[in-house]
C-alpha cells in the first residue's frame, strides 16, 4: 500500500506573484509529495472545492496582496463547514508579524514568511499532518 | 614581442603561480559566480578585450551603439528622476503622500493601484473583497482620479502609472484630470507600463488574450503619437521577469524579446516605426552583484539599438535609444534585519546610475514586509540623493567603460541575450514562446536553482541563512484600514445614483460595437471615461468582446 | 463503516474523494465499499481522452466538461499524471486547466499520480471509474498521457476512446502512434489554429485507411460493421430502402475533427460525436460486448497481478530458490524443475483470496 502526502498549493487573491508559490510546488514534488497548484486568482470556494475532491492532506496557501486577513479565515471556515478539520493549513507570504496569532486563531497551522527554506515548510508538513498519510 | 604576447606570457606565468598557491590554500569556493550564477575567473586582463572594437561596441554616449549612455552628457546635465512608486488606500491618502513626496525633493511621481484596479475590478465587486486599497490606490471612476491629483499641476510633474491590462483606461481618467485643470494632452508628461507580455510571464495581472490586449497597446501607441506627444506609450519591463527569478541575461533578453513583439505589432497596425519608437520607454531591475547589473545595463542599450537598427531600419536617433527607469530589486531584500536591506538598495542604487539609468526607484528597507513608511520611504530617497551628490558617480560619464571585468561581462550578456532572442524568433516572437510557456519555463529553472543554492548555503544572504540573530518582529510598520474597501463601495454607489447613467450607457454600447471592428479605442475610452462610467464598466465592456486570458501554468 | 460510506457516496463527495484515497492505497478496506457499490455502476458513459505531452488533453476536457453541463449531464474527470521516477513525488497539473468548474456541483474532478504501481495504476483507475459511476456521474473523462502501455491500458477499457493530435511535432504522423490509432474512437486534431493541423487530419485520415484496407485489428472497423447492419435492420422493418453498401461499413472510418480547445472551438461537434459514438453502443450491444471483453481483461489483469504478487512472497522465493538449485546440482534438469514449481504455484494460485 503506497501512501504519499497529497498538497494543494493555492493562490487565493489577485496577487500574480507566484514565484514561491511554485518554487515551493516543486519542492514538495522533489520531497516526494503529490501536489496539486490551483494557478492564480482562485476564491476560498474554489480552493475548498479542489482540496475536498482531491483529499488532500495540506492546503499550503501563499498570498502576497496584503488581503490574507480576509482570504485565509474565510477558507477555514469553509473547510470546516464540509468538516474539512483533518486537514493541515498553512500559508505563506508577506504577512506582518503582526496578523500571524489571529490568522493561527482561525485555524492556519502555521505562516511561513519571506526567507523561510522550503525544507523547513516540508519538515513542518511532515511533523504536523493531521492524518496519518 | 607584441603588447598582447607579452601580457599573454605574463598571465600564463600568473596562473601557474595561482595554482600553485591554490595547491596548498584551496580557494574559498570550488566555483566563483556572479550573482546570476554565471562563471566569474580569478582575474580579468586586457587578453578578455582584446577583440571588442571601441568604436564599433562602445563608442561615445548619445552615439550608436549607446552602450556608454543615451546623452551625450548623461548626469552631468541632468540627474537622473528620482521618482518613488507610491500609492495606497484611498486617493485623498495616496495625494497625501505625493504632495510629502515632492516636498522631500522627488522629482517624478509614480503611481501604484491596487490589485482590483489593476485587474479592471470595481471595488464593490466580488473579487476584490479584501484587495481593496492593499497593494495600491483605488481607482474606479475619474471622480477618484480627479482627487488622486488634486492641487498637482499635471503640466509640472511627470507621471508614472504602474498600469497595464486597463492601462488605456487609466491614462483616459488622466487626459480628462488634465482637461478640467486647463491643462492640453501635449502638454502631459509621464509614461503608463502597458506591457502585457510580462504580465504573462511574470506578474499576473492580466485581463485579455495576447491579441486584443495588443491590439489595446497599439491604439495608444497610434494615439498619443498624435495627441499626447510626450507620453512614454509603454514601460518595457524586465524589472518583474528579474522578480520571478530569471537571471540578469534573461532579464535583457525576455524584456527585449518583448520590445520587438509590441515593434511588429505596430508596424503591423499600419505605423511607422519612427513614429512611435522615440515613445518606447524600459524598465529593469538592479540586484546586488554591482558588476553584472553595470554590465547588463549596458549591454540592453547595445543590443536594443542594433535591433531598431538593423532588424527595424529605424532612422530617428531617438528610436534606437533605449532610456529605461529602474527598481532596485524587490526580491534581494530580506525580512530578517531589515536595516540590512538600506546597504543593499544602496550597492544597487549605485549599479543603476553607473549604468546610465534615467530614473530610479529605490526599495525602502520595510518592503518585504509590508507598505513602507514615511521614514523608511525618505531613507531610500536619502540614498538616490548621497549617490547622486557625494559618490563622484556622476562627475563622468560611464566609468566603469574600460574594465576588462565589464566589457567582456557586457559582451557575455550581450551574447546571451541574442542566443535567447534567436531562439524566440524561431518559435514564432515572444508571443509564441510566451503561449509555449519556453519563457516562463526558463525564469522559473533559474528561480528555482537559485532556491535550491540558497537552501544549500552555496549562496549566501546575510542575515537570512548565515549571520542570523534572535530579532523582535519589527514594529511600526503601515497598514491599511480594512474599512477602505466599505468607503470606495459606497463612493461607487453615490457615483452611480448622481451620474447621468443614460450617457454612461451610450458610451458603452459605442465602446463595444467599436471593439469589434478596428477603430482605435482610445476616443471612446476617453468619451466613457468623461461621462464616469467605472473602470470595471469598460473592463467588463472588453472582457465580453475580447474573453479573458487563461494563465499558462509551467511546473 | 463501509456500508455507510457506499450509501454516503451519492450524496456526500467528500466520502466520494475519501473513497478514492482508499483505491490509490490500495487499501483492502476499499474492496467492502465498493462490493456495496457494485448494483449502482454499469450506467455512466466512460470516455477516455489520450494523446502525447501538452497537446491540449485537459484544455479540451475543461471544454468538454462544459459543454455536457449544458446538456444537464453530471460529469466527473479522473486525470492521471505521472510520478517521478526519482523522487515519487508528482506534480498534478491537469485540475489546473479546470478550475472554473471547482465550484459546479455536478461536476467532480480528481487527480491521480501513476505512483510506482505498474499493472496497479490500471486497476486504480478502473476502480476510480466505477466509484464515479456509481455516485451518478453521467459521463466519466479518464484523461491521460499517451506514451506508456499502462496508459493506454486505461484508456482503452473507456467506452469511447478519443485520441488527440496535434500540429507539429515534428514527424507529423507520429502524432498518432502506430499501435495507438487502433484504440481510437474518435480522432481530435487540437491547436488548428498552428500551422498544419489540415495536413494531421488528412494524414490521420489516410493512415486508418490503410490500416483498414491491411485488415488492422481496430475497435471502431467492427463497431461501424455492427451499426450498418442495425441500421439496414431498422430500415427494413420500418419497410424503407437504404442505401446498400458493398462492404457492409467495413471501410468506414471514425471522425477526424478539428479543435482549439483554448478558444473552445469545434468542441460542440466533438461532444455531438462522443455521444453519438455512445449511442451507436448502445443500439448495438456493443456497449455490452466493450464492457465484457473489459471485465475480462481487468480480471486476467487481476489474475496476474495477484501471482505476480504471491511469487515475490517468502514462500513461493524458498520454492524458487530450490527449484534454482536443483538445476545448478544437476539434480534435475530446467524443465523438469519449471513443471515443479509450475504445479505448486499453481496449487497455491488456486487457494488464493481475491484482492
Ligand atoms: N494554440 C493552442 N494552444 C492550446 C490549445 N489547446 C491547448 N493549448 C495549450 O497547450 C498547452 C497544454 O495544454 P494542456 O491542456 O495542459 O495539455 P495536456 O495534453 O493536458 O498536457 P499534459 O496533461 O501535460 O500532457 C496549454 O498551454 C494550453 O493552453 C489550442 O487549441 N491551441
Ligand atoms: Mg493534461
Amino acid at each position: 500500500m503506497e501512501q504519499k502526502i497529497r498538497v494543494l498549493v493555492a493562490k487565493p487573491g489577485l496577487d500574480g506573484h507566484d514565484r514561491g508559490a511554485k518554487v515551493v510546488a516543486r519542492a514538495f514534488r522533489d520531497a516526494g509529495m503529490e501536489v496539486i497548484y490551483t494557478g492564480l486568482r482562485q476564491t476560498p470556494e474554489q480552493i475548498v472545492n479542489a482540496a475536498l475532491q482531491e483529499d488532500v492532506d495540506v492546503v499550503a496557501m501563499s498570498i502576497l496582496s496584503g488581503a490574507h486577513n480576509h482570504l485565509f479565515p474565510r477558507v477555514m471556515e469553509l473547510l470546516r463547514e464540509k468538516n474539512m478539520d483533518d486537514v493541515l493549513v498553512i500559508g505563506g507570504g508577506v504577512i506582518p508579524d503582526e496578523d500571524i496569532p489571529g490568522l493561527k486563531a482561525a485555524g492556519i497551522a502555521e505562516i511561513f514568511t519571506p526567507g523561510t527554506a522550503t525544507g523547513t515548510t516540508i519538515e513542518f508538513i511532515k511533523n504536523n499532518l493531521k492524518r496519518k498519510a | 614581442m607584441n603588447e598582447i604576447e607579452t601580457i599573454q606570457q605574463a598571465n600564463t606565468a600568473y596562473e601557474a603561480g595561482v595554482q600553485k598557491a591554490a595547491a596548498r590554500f584551496p580557494e574559498r569556493k570550488k566555483m566563483f559566480t556572479t550573482g546570476s550564477n554565471a562563471p566569474v575567473n580569478t582575474l580579468y586582463t586586457p587578453l578578455d578585450t582584446k577583440d571588442i572594437n571601441y568604436v564599433e561596441k562602445i563608442g561615445f554616449p548619445g552615439e550608436y551603439p549607446y552602450t556608454r549612455g543615451v546623452q551625450n552628457t548623461m548626469y552631468r546635465g541632468r540627474l537622473w528622476t528620482m521618482r518613488q512608486y507610491a500609492g495606497f488606500s484611498t486617493a485623498e491618502e495616496s495625494n497625501k503622500r505625493y504632495k510629502f513626496l515632492l516636498d522631500q525633493g522627488t522629482t517624478g511621481l509614480s503611481v501604484a493601484f491596487d490589485l482590483p484596479t489593476q485587474i479592471g475590478y470595481d471595488s464593490d465587486h466580488a473579487l476584490s473583497q479584501g484587495e481593496v486599497g492593499k497593494v495600491g490606490v483605488a481607482i474606479d471612476s475619474l471622480a477618484d482620479m480627479e482627487i488622486l491629483f488634486d492641487g498637482i499641476p499635471l503640466d509640472k510633474v511627470s507621471t508614472s502609472m504602474t498600469i497595464n491590462a486597463p492601462a488605456s483606461v487609466l491614462l483616459a481618467m488622466y487626459i480628462a484630470v488634465a482637461e478640467k485643470q486647463g491643462v492640453k494632452p501635449e502638454q502631459l508628461n509621464g509614461t503608463i507600463q502597458n506591457d502585457i507580455l510580462k504580465e504573462y510571464v511574470a506578474r499576473g495581472t492580466y485581463i485579455f488574450p495576447p491579441e486584443p490586449s495588443m491590439r489595446l497597446i497599439t491604439d495608444i501607441f497610434a494615439y498619443c503619437s498624435k495627441d499626447v506627444p510626450n507620453w512614454n506609450t509603454i514601460s518595457i519591463s524586465g524589472y518583474h521577469i528579474r522578480e520571478a527569478g530569471s537571471t540578469a541575461s534573461q532579464e535583457v533578453a525576455f524584456t527585449l524579446a518583448d520590445g520587438i513583439a509590441y515593434v511588429d505589432a505596430a508596424i503591423k497596425a499600419g505605423l511607422s516605426v519612427d513614429d512611435f519608437a522615440p515613445r518606447l520607454s524600459f524598465f529593469f531591475n538592479s540586484h546586488n552583484d554591482l558588476f553584472e547589473e553595470v554590465a547588463k545595463f549596458r549591454a540592453a542599450r547595445r543590443v536594443w539599438a542594433s535591433i531598431m537598427k538593423n532588424r527595424f531600419k529605424a532612422s530617428n536617433p531617438k528610436s534606437l535609444m533605449l532610456r529605461f527607469h529602474t527598481q532596485t530589486g524587490g526580491s534581494t531584500l530580506t525580512a530578517q534585519q531589515p536595516d540590512n536591506n538600506i546597504v543593499r538598495v544602496a550597492i544597487q542604487t549605485l549599479a543603476a546610475v553607473l549604468g546610465g539609468t534615467q530614473s530610479l526607484h529605490t526599495n525602502s528597507k520595510d518592503e518585504a514586509l509590508a507598505l513602507p513608511t514615511e521614514a523608511s520611504v525618505r531613507i531610500a530617497l536619502r540614498t538616490q540623493q548621497i549617490v547622486a551628490y557625494e559618490s563622484g558617480a556622476t562627475e563622468t560619464i560611464d566609468p566603469l567603460a574600460g574594465s576588462y571585468y565589464v566589457e567582456s561581462m557586457t559582451d557575455r550578456i550581450e551574447k546571451e541575450a541574442l542566443e535567447y532572442i534567436a531562439r524566440i524568433d524561431s518559435m514564432g516572437g515572444a508571443v509564441k514562446a510566451i503561449e509555449r510557456g519556453y519563457v516562463q519555463q526558463e525564469i522559473q529553472d533559474a528561480a528555482y536553482s537559485y532556491q535550491m543554492d540558497i537552501e544549500s548555503g552555496e549562496r549566501v544572504v546575510v542575515g537570512m541563512n548565515k549571520f542570523q540573530i534572535k530579532e523582535a518582529p519589527p514594529t511600526g510598520l503601515l497598514k491599511v484600514d480594512p474599512i477602505v474597501g466599505e468607503q470606495q463601495s459606497q463612493k461607487l454607489r453615490e457615483l452611480r445614483a448622481k451620474r447621468d447613467n443614460a450617457a454612461v450607457k451610450n458610451s458603452l454600447v459605442t465602446l463595444e460595437k467599436a471593439a469589434q471592428g478596428n477603430d482605435n479605442l482610445m476616443p471612446l475610452i476617453l468619451d466613457a471615461v468623461r461621462c464616469y462610467a467605472t473602470l470595471g464598466e469598460i473592463c467588463d465592456i472588453l472582457r465580453g468582446i475580447f474573453g479573458e486570458y487563461q494563465q499558462k501554468v509551467i511546473l | 463503516m463501509s456500508e455507510r460510506m457506499a450509501l454516503n457516496i451519492l450524496d456526500n463527495p467528500r466520502h466520494l474523494a475519501r473513497l478514492i484515497t482508499m483505491i490509490e492505497r490500495q487499501d483492502p478496506a476499499r474492496i467492502e465499499v465498493l462490493k456495496a457499490l457494485h448494483d449502482k455502476t454499469g450506467k455512466a458513459h466512460v470516455v477516455g481522452i489520450t494523446g502525447p505531452p501538452g497537446s491540449g488533453k485537459s484544455t479540451l476536457t475543461d471544454k468538454i466538461i462544459g459543454e455536457l453541463r449544458n446538456r444537464g449531464r453530471r460529469v466527473a474527470v479522473v486525470a492521471i499524471d505521472p510520478s517521478s521516477p526519482f523522487t515519487g513525488g508528482a506534480i498534478l497539473g491537469d485540475r489546473i486547466r479546470m478550475m472554473r468548474h471547482a465550484t459546479d456541483e455536478g461536476v467532480f474532478i480528481r487527480s491521480l499520480a501513476s505512483r510506482g504501481h505498474l499493472g496497479g495504476l490500471s486497476r486504480a483507475a478502473a476502480e476510480t471509474v466505477r466509484a464515479l459511476d456509481a455516485a451518478a456521474y453521467d459521463t466519466v473523462i479518464i484523461e491521460t498521457v499517451g506514451v506508456g502501455q499502462s496508459e493506454i491500458d486505461i484508456v482503452r477499457c473507456a467506452d469511447t476512446v478519443v485520441l488527440v493530435a496535434v500540429p507539429g511535432l515534428g514527424d507529423d504522423i507520429q502524432a498518432i502512434k502506430a499501435g495507438v490509432m487502433e484504440i481510437g474512437d474518435i480522432f481530435c486534431v487540437n491547436k488548428a489554429d498552428r500551422d498544419g493541423a489540415e495536413r494531421v487530419v488528412r494524414e490521420t485520415r489516410a493512415m486508418m485507411e490503410t490500416a483498414i484496407m491491411n485488415g488492422a485489428n481496430t475497435r471502431f472497423s467492427g463497431l461501424y460493421k455492427a451499426v450498418y447492419e442495425h441500421t439496414v435492420q431498422q430500415a427494413r422493418l420500418r419497410g424503407e430502402n437504404v442505401q446498400e453498401d458493398p462492404h457492409g461499413g467495413a471501410l468506414r472510418i471514425p471522425p477526424v475533427l478539428l479543435t482549439i480547445a483554448e478558444q473552445g472551438e469545434g468542441v460542440s461537434v466533438l461532444v455531438d460525436e462522443i455521444l453519438a459514438h455512445h449511442a451507436m453502443l448502445s443500439d448495438t450491444e456493443w456497449l455490452l460486448k466493450h464492457r465484457h471483453e473489459n471485465t475480462m481483461w481487468e480480471l486476467r489483469n487481476a489474475v496476474a497481478d495477484n501471482l505476480l504478487g504471491w511469487l515475490d512472497n517468502a514462500n513461493a522465493h524458498s520454492q524458487l530458490a530450490n527449484a534454482a538449485e536443483a538445476v545448478l546440482h544437476k539434480d534435475t534438469d530446467y524443465y523438469q524443475a519449471l513443471a515443479q514449481v509450475q504445479e505448486g504455484i499453481i496449487a497455491a494460485g488456486l487457494r488464493l483470496v481475491s484482492d
